[in-house]
Order: C-alpha cells, then structure tokens, then sequence
C-alpha cells in the first residue's frame, strides 16, 4: 500500500496575512505545514500500517526549496518527498498547482492512493484535488470524514450538507480528507531526528516537463484588477458580566422581536 | 455589457432545489440576456422552481443513480461546449458537488476556476469579488482566458428572487463515457437526523466554542437553540475535537450564515468562523477574554463566563 500525500507549506496563519505589491500572497517568511494537511499524512500513514506494507510519500509546492513543513509531516513518519520549486511558479493558480502536483506525483513508482486536505488554510480554493484526479484520470472521492481500504478498493464516507454519503472507488484514486478524518500525531523527538536524513528530491517545473509559460502567472488565465479592506462592522456596546448580564441580552433581543 | 448567456448549477437538496441555485439565477437576471441552468438528475421535477426563478431551460443528465456528480457533469458539460453551446459564464455555489463540477470541468476546457465568490461584474469583462485573509480584504479578479468563464460563489452572495417565468423547457445533457475516472459510485445515503429550522436557513443562530470547556456543555448551546426556535451551530476547534459534527460548523470551512441574531458564546472570533458570521444582522458574543476578536463585531459583548450567563438568560427565557 504506496500513498501520496499533498501537502502544502504554508505562512503561519498566526501571522496576520499579507500581500506582495504584484498580488501574491507573501510567502518570504518561514513557512510551516498546514494543519488541514496533518490529518491527510496521519490518515496515510494509518493506512500504510494497516496494509503491514508500502510507505507514505509527500509531495508539494514551495517557493526557495522550502522544507520545513515537509519535515514535519516527514517526522510524523512519512518516508519521503517530492518537492517543486521553481521561481516561475509565482502566481500559480488552482489549475496550475494541479497541473505541477500532478507531475510530481507521476514520478513516484506504485502509488495506489493519492490523499489532500480538501482545501488549504491560506487559499481555501478546495478544488485542487479535483483537478489532480481530472488530471491523472483517476476516480475521486472527495470531503473524506472517513477512509477505509479493503481488497483493493477504497471506502468513503463523503460529507454531504445534510449528512454523508457512502462511497466506495477501486484503487488507484485520490480522495480529500476533512479535518477530523483522524487525530494527528505529534512527531516524536525520535522521528525528528529521523526527518533530517529522509530524502527530499527538490525539481523544477523543467525536470517535470512543464512549460514555465502555462504556468504562475504566465498561464493564470486570471488577473486580478483590484484589492480592498472590507467593509468593517462596527463593535457596539461591550459590558462586563456583574451577574445580570442576561437581562441585557433578553432586553436586546426583545428590541429585535425574536422572542 | 451584459452577457450573451449564464449557465447556473442547479443544485438539488432533499427538499428540491437549494437556496444557492435560487440566489444565483437571481443574480445572473441582472448580468445575462438568457439564463439556463444544467442538473446532474432529472429535469421534470425542478424545471417549474427554476422557470420561476428566471431559468428559460434546465439541461439535464436524468437520474445519475450513484454516479457521483463532479465527473459526470464535468463531461457533460465539456462535450456541450464543445459541441459549440458554450455560455459565457458559469457560475456554481461553492458546496460539495459544485467545487468538484467546476475542478474537473477547469481541466476538461483548461481553463481557471475562480472560487469563494461573492459578488461578480460584467461591465469590464467578467470581475468576480473574492474575501481573503478571513474577509478582512476583497480582491477582484478578471477572467482573462476566453468563455466560458467557471465561478463558484459562496452561498447567500445574493438575494434568491421571483421573476415570475413559466416552467423551464427540459434539455438533454447527454453524458459521455467517463472510462476510469467515473468508477467511484455512491452506495448509500444518510441524513443525520435534526430537528428544528436549519442552521443555514435560521433567523437565530446559537454558536458554542471552545470556552465551553468540554463536549457535555455544549446540550447549553442546544438548548437556548430550541428556547429561541433557532440552529445551534459551532466554531471549527469544537468540530475538529469532535464535539459536534461537522454539519454545525459556521466559517470559511464550513456554513455561510445571515441569521437576524448570531449568539456566540465561548467563541474568540478566528478569522475563520467570523468569514462565515460576519453578516448577521445582530450578533452577540459572551466571551471571558476581554481582548477576543469576536467583540469587534458584536452588536452587544457580554465579557463573561458562558457557564454562567447561558443558564441564567435560558432560565430567564423560559420563565416568559
């Protein structure tokens, strides 16, 4: 049981967000692994140790060889990973991230399942995943709130709006796991020390066999005419509970007429 | 400029068709001369609801049984433009079927698919509003790679309205063969079981957080719910421990709500639930943190302790 694992590094959404004067997200700083993608590197690596054998490979998309995040989800116990880095990535979009994970993940040998977050922290397109399948042709499964694989075929239980449906795909397919698929690990001090010699393979978009001029913003299809703050709501009266606080609220709320 | 033609995704829930469909038409009245709508299911049953709403036409696949609907409407969808029907825009909600439609559809025409709209503009080509960093910043983005144009707006962008138009006439999407990519099937169905209004749909909203503490406390939240006739709903850090499922989540991950009152209580306001809060028309926060982000939003900020304001307001409730 071989599983691929998209994940993305990510500036730490602790950090208030920024943008780089040409529109991109800035990303100069340290980044870290998205939390959303720790549940998809536990879900695999669960796998993996239910099928008794196979091991768990991550790939992903980051500007100046970034590693961190990777090490991580390596530490956690994924074996290795596939890193993208190119400078003409800048400004990729959703279909073109697509296009380059899919690249990277046809260069990993006998991979049965490809597992994503359904969407990132930062971006929030959730629509990544989609196009990898679409990409690959493979059958998709995506909002995963459980995962299970048994004689060659994959289990699903896909969120709906009023519940979850079963579904089931035969291998090899991709499916995107919500947050709370699983409880993530935390990496232990001995899986740690073990991330800092697993291999990571660093390539181009040209060691993949893409072309820089469709993809970032070269290929966006995309331009972005105009960012602005929001509107802001204005904060009304904040009080301190002295024990009768819930007359005020019941007050406010008979003022709206929803009692 | 208005637009020649908008395709809208109409999206069926167990009770018909979904707000979302019906916000959208509305919205694509004003921006189009002609409006459809394409289904992945029969269309005999949803052509009157989407005629009313402004639909002159709904293509549709008939039953797809357990096809799942992304790679099934995708195709369908990519021989139609093919075979040289293309609209100018296509807009889809950003729900579960209508993310995977549109992600596999941008592959197909090779083409971008803008997401988490809420607003679109057509008198400068085609300019969709997008919310980022948690709806602090609007950025407005062009499509600048030829029709169609693939967008996907978050639910309650724009008011569902009446226009008045008969049935829609019934048009056959025809779905070609999807090879490998389509064996994944849906076998079963469930419907968690709630009672009273739905949480997306609710004049009142009564949301629970971390502060309260443990997964028990949360029957609070519930019960001032029911006492207010509304939806309990919940922040992302109580459904990722499990507390409640998902389907209660309000933000960025999770549901769009406008309810008249948003109560939250034991919730400091990550930018990720106030995405999905933000405009309610009155919201009240009960927090202990003084500083909590939550109160630069609330209409009244209760600085206090949830295990002892919710139980007293409750009681006071009850005994009207």
């Amino acid at each position: 049981m071989n599983v691929v694992v998209c994940v993305k590094q990510i500036p730490d959404p602790a950090d208030p967000g920024a943008l780089n004067a040409d529109h991109t997200l800035k990303r100069d700083g340290k980044l870290i692994l998205d939390e959303s993608d720790s549940y998809g590197v536990e879900m695999a690596l669960q796998l993996v140790d239910k099928a008794g054998e196979g091991e768990v490979t991550l790939v992903s998309m980051a500007p100046n060889g970034e590693v961190s995040g990777l090490r991580t989800a390596l530490a956690m116990g994924a074996a290795k990973a596939v890193l993208v880095s190119d400078d003409a990535l800048k400004g990729a979009g959703a279909l073109d991230t697509a296009k380059v994970l899919a690249a990277a993940i046809k260069r990993v040998e006998g991979a049965d399942l490809v597992l994503a977050a359904t969407e990132s922290s930062d971006g929030y397109t959730g629509t990544v995943p989609e196009q990898i399948a679409a990409i690959l042709d493979l059958p998709s499964i995506t909002f995963a709130k459980s995962v299970e694989i048994a004689d060659g075929t994959v289990k699903v239980q896909r969120q709906t709006e009023a519940g979850y449906d079963e579904c089931e795909s035969p291998l090899p397919a991709l499916v995107s796991v919500t947050a709370g698929v699983v409880e993530p690990r935390y990496p232990s001090f001995k899986g740690i020390m073990a991330a800092k010699s697993k291999p990571v393979d660093t390539v181009t978009i040209a060691d993949l066999g893409i072309d820089a001029a469709i993809v970032g913003w070269a290929g966006a299809g995309q331009e972005i005419v105009n960012v602005e703050a929001a509107p802001e709501r204005e904060a009304g009266e904040v009080i301190e509970d002295d024990g009768e606080a819930h007359v005020k609220i019941v007050e406010f709320l008979d003022g709206l007429k929803v009692l | 400029m208005a637009l020649s033609k908008v395709w809208v995704h109409a999206e069926i829930n167990e009770n018909g068709v979904a707000p979302i469909t019906l916000e959208m038409l509305a919205k694509a009245r004003t921006i189009a001369d002609t409006v459809e709508a394409f289904v992945g299911d029969a269309g005999d049953g949803v052509a009157a609801t989407l005629g009313a709403h402004g639909a002159t036409t709904v293509h549709a696949t008939g039953d797809l049984g357990g096809k799942l609907q992304g790679v099934h409407v995708a195709a369908a969808l990519a021989a139609a433009i093919e075979a040289g029907g293309a609209p100018d825009l296509l807009m889809l909600g950003t729900t579960y079927d209508g993310r995977d439609i549109a992600a596999r559809l941008s592959v197909k025409l090779d083409k971008p698919v803008l997401t988490n709209n809420i607003d679109v503009d057509v008198t400068d080509g085609i300019v969709v509003t997008t919310p980022i960093f948690g709806g602090t910043q609007l950025v407005k983005t062009k499509f600048a790679a030829g029709a169609p144009a693939i967008a996907l707006f978050r639910p309650k962008s724009f008011v569902a309205e009446e226009s008045g138009g008969g049935a829609a006439a019934v048009a056959e999407l025809a779905v070609p063969d999807t090879g490998a990519a389509g064996t994944a099937v849906r076998t079963n169905r469930f419907v968690e079981e709630t009672s009273g209004p739905k949480l997306d749909e609710a004049a009142v909203v009564v949301a629970g957080g971390r502060g309260l503490g443990e997964a028990a406390k949360f029957e609070l939240i519930e019960d001032l719910a029911k006492t207010l006739k509304g939806a309990p709903g919940a922040s992302r850090a109580i459904v990722d421990a499990g507390w409640v499922p998902y389907s209660y989540q309000v933000g960025q991950t999770g549901k769009v709500v406008k309810p008249t009152v948003y109560i939250a209580a034991g919730i400091s306001g990550a930018t990720q639930h106030m995405v999905g809060m933000k405009g309610s028309k009155n919201i009240i926060a009960i927090n202990k943190d003084p500083e909590a982000p939550i109160f630069g939003v609330a209409d009244l900020g209760i600085v206090g302790d949830v295990h002892k304001v919710l139980p007293k307001l409750l009681e006071a409730l009850q005994a009207r």
